[in-house]
């Protein structure tokens, strides 16, 4: 028995650490970065607007990556936006998450076998934390792959865990 | 915005200011340049002296894809990809143009069945366009009302094929799937349904007053500008040309309904401004709405997959066909030689041709204006970087 | 204006320059032209009362193989309703078309992408620079023999 245990009658007290309630914090207002490219961006503006509503999470889309917190690669990256991607992730500041969505990120879609201008995967050029596979993933799809990026922000510690 | 302002300008005192040209760009990752394009802005203050448009970033190798196919049939998802707003017109515009080549004739089932799918694709992609140039302009309530009556739509092509957005749907010589029992009724209450939102769209948007200050009188396109850079579509309806595919240069079974083509009359500008022609979009969706119930209405019984070819090698020759895409006039040219491989397909896009009048209409305007008019190109950069 | 009215009409002022006329048999019928002649003959097109083809449709680049490229040129005229095309052919080692932008500022842009993609050359072009391919792409993609590059600015190109 610890000194402070089941010492509150009524729940006006929560008791948490600091990891909890910064993960809770950090999933439950994933600003988006508002970044379609081609298709799969109309499936995103779908999961956005009403029927799929994304605010619910709240996830309000952001012009600027400055103040975003995850950036959605939705639609094929090509050779030439490849460089100006790895510029964006870089202006976005940490904690920061990339969700690929469709397949074209994802792999090259099916622009994989002749596609010379076309990069297979954007994960080529910056690190990746959910893939959300379909072409175009359905807004329920892409649902799914917030969700698990909110389930791997909310195990993340500010520990470093040793090797 | 009632005039083209030319530098240099003079204070109220009568003293000319001084200014220099800057460069701004605007892009590829902008909120408003809907998709990847890059627009580098000559300006001299506010002023756009000069714009410079830089296409290409989402350049997927369409036409060389279509070379390494083995099969005319597995070009068609690239096809979708193209105006991934616009898919069946996109489908039906290549399928049209095999047809040609292989000279084979559709049942009549499939021809209504392609109509309703391209008009009901019409209104889908208008709402589009019209709910994100609201949104570009800063109205965000019409993007959400649009969105909602769009998923009416998706609704029924999902119904029917199975996929919201990118279909496989109409083939060289008929159509993927037979309409699903139910469609015709679904589609006809959607038609009930989708005309007064329409008005509600006009109560919304169009004649509200702060929208037709930001966008009438603003990048005015004149007619004869607008037929020597071979703009089509909304584009070239909105400047007063009197000219729709469906009607002029016909295809399908557009001729058995009783429908009009609108055009811009620069009713609260000047003929050709962003307001015509973003008022030429909403009026053609009704005319859509009154193909489509006809349609329904005379559809015949049939097989829609009896006359699909089990292989396709046409005769060598070349063939270009045209049809009327949301956007404007998409083309394909296909040049087959004889084998099961098409030779080249070079696809003609609407939005590449629309885009390129851009830096005509754009000068002399302000930065704010050039987002206004590049919402009213409407333009999709898969199609313009195929 | 049918196509035979058509093709005699250019042949009347421009006989030593059509190589080619392919009328019958063919969906789209089409005039060959030599491309030394080509800007006359599409300004003949477009200002001529009869034919008046103020509206250029498409314009393709094509590799025939063969060390043979060529430029396709769909016209329309909005007025008469009537349409030909134009085709021209041009050796791979040196292609050299002249520019019709002069003509159909829709050209403009149309003449760039068959520069970008198979680096067909177009004389009098106001502005004849890449405009899908990054700037410092490479070779001519949609040619026949084209490889694709290994790396390009050190991402790597194939699957």
């Amino acid at each position: 028995m610890g000194l402070l245990d089941k010492q509150f009658n009524n729940s006006n007290v929560i008791i948490t650490s600091l990891d909890g309630l910064l993960n809770w914090a950090r999933l439950s207002s994933l600003w988006q970065m508002q970044f379609g490219l081609a298709c799969c961006a109309i499936e995103m503006m779908a999961a956005a607007a009403s029927n799929y509503d994304f605010d619910r999470f709240g996830v309000i889309p952001r012009a600027t990556p400055r103040q975003s917190d995850v950036m959605i690669v939705a639609g094929t990256v090509t050779l030439k936006m490849a460089s100006r991607i790895k510029r964006l992730y870089d202006q976005m500041s940490e904690p920061r998450y990339v969700i690929s969505m469709g397949s074209c990120s994802n792999c090259g879609g099916p622009y994989w076998e002749h596609g010379y201008h076309v990069l297979k995967g954007v994960d080529r050029v910056i690190p990746v934390d959910v893939y959300v596979p379909g072409c175009p993933p359905r807004p329920e799809a892409l649902m799914e792959g917030l969700i698990k990026l909110q389930e791997k922000i909310r195990s993340s510690s500010l520990v470093k865990k040793s090797a | 915005m009632s005039e083209i302002l030319t530098p240099p300008l003079k204070t109220s005192t009568g003293r000319t200011l001084r200014t220099e040209e800057m460069v701004v760009n605007m892009g590829p990752q902008h909120p408003s340049t809907h998709g990847v394009l890059r627009l580098e802005l000559v300006v001299d203050g506010e002023i756009v002296v000069d714009v410079i448009p830089h296409i290409g970033y989402l350049h997927r190798c369409f036409e060389k894809h279509s070379e390494a196919m083995t099969n005319y049939q597995q070009v068609i998802p690239y096809c979708d990809r193209l105006d991934y707003l616009a898919s069946m017109n996109m489908d039906w515009g290549y399928a049209l143009a095999v047809e040609k080549l292989l000279a084979i004739q559709v049942p009549e089932r499939v021809e209504y069945i392609r109509v309703i799918m391209a008009e009901l694709q019409r209104i889908a992609s208008h709402l589009i366009a019209l709910g994100t140039y609201g949104l570009d302009v800063g109205a965000f309530t019409p993007f959400l009302f649009m969105f909602r009556d769009r998923e009416r739509i998706l609704d029924l092509f999902e119904m029917t094929c199975g996929a919201r957005l990118l279909y496989n749907y109409i083939w060289v010589g008929g159509v993927s799937h037979d309409l699903p029992p139910g469609f015709i009724d679904k589609a006809r209450a959607f038609c009930k349904y989708f005309r007064p939102n329409i008005k509600e769209c006009n109560d919304l948007l169009t004649f509200n007053e702060i929208f037709i200050k930001r966008t009438a009188n603003v990048g005015v396109l004149p007619r004869e500008v607008a037929i020597a850079y071979a703009c089509s579509g909304p584009m070239l309806r909105g400047s007063g040309v009197d000219f729709d595919l469906r009607r002029d240069d016909p295809y399908g079974i557009y001729n058995k309904f009783q429908w009009n083509v609108v055009t811009g009359k620069g009713e609260v500008g000047t003929v050709g401004d962003c307001w015509d022609r973003y008022m030429v979009r909403v009026r053609e969706m009704e005319q859509s709405l009154d193909i489509i119930e006809q349609a329904l209405d005379q559809i015949p019984d049939g097989d829609v997959q009896s006359s699909i070819p089990k292989r396709i090698r046409p005769n060598p020759g070349d063939v270009y066909v045209r049809t009327e895409s949301p956007r404007g006039e998409i083309g394909f040219y296909i040049i087959s030689d004889g084998s099961q491989t098409p030779y080249r397909v070079k696809a003609r896009s609407p939005a590449f041709v629309n885009l390129s009048v851009c830096p005509e209409i754009c000068r002399g305007s302000m930065i704010a204006d050039v987002v206004a008019i590049v919402g009213s190109i409407d333009i999709v950069l898969g199609e313009i970087d195929r | 204006m049918t196509p035979q009215e058509i093709s005699e009409k250019l042949k009347a002022k421009f006989s030593d320059a059509v190589v080619e006329t392919k009328l019958e048999g063919v969906l789209d019928p089409y005039l060959k032209i030599q491309p030394a002649r080509l800007l006359e003959a599409a300004a003949f097109l477009c200002d001529e009362d009869d034919l008046q083809f103020d509206y250029l449709m498409c314009l393709s680049g094509v590799d025939y193989s063969k060390g043979i490229l060529g430029v396709v040129y769909h016209c329309y005229s909005m007025t008469k309703g009537h349409k030909i095309t134009i085709k021209v052919d041009v050796p791979a080692e040196k292609p050299d078309v002249p520019s019709v932008a002069s003509v159909w500022p829709t050209a403009n842009w149309h003449e760039r992408e068959a520069y970008d993609l198979f680096g067909i050359r177009f004389a009098g072009h106001p502005d004849l620079r890449r405009i899908l391919l990054p700037e410092d792409w490479d070779g001519y993609p949609l040619r026949k023999d084209y490889k694709v590059p290994e790396f390009y600015q050190g991402m790597k190109v194939p699957y």
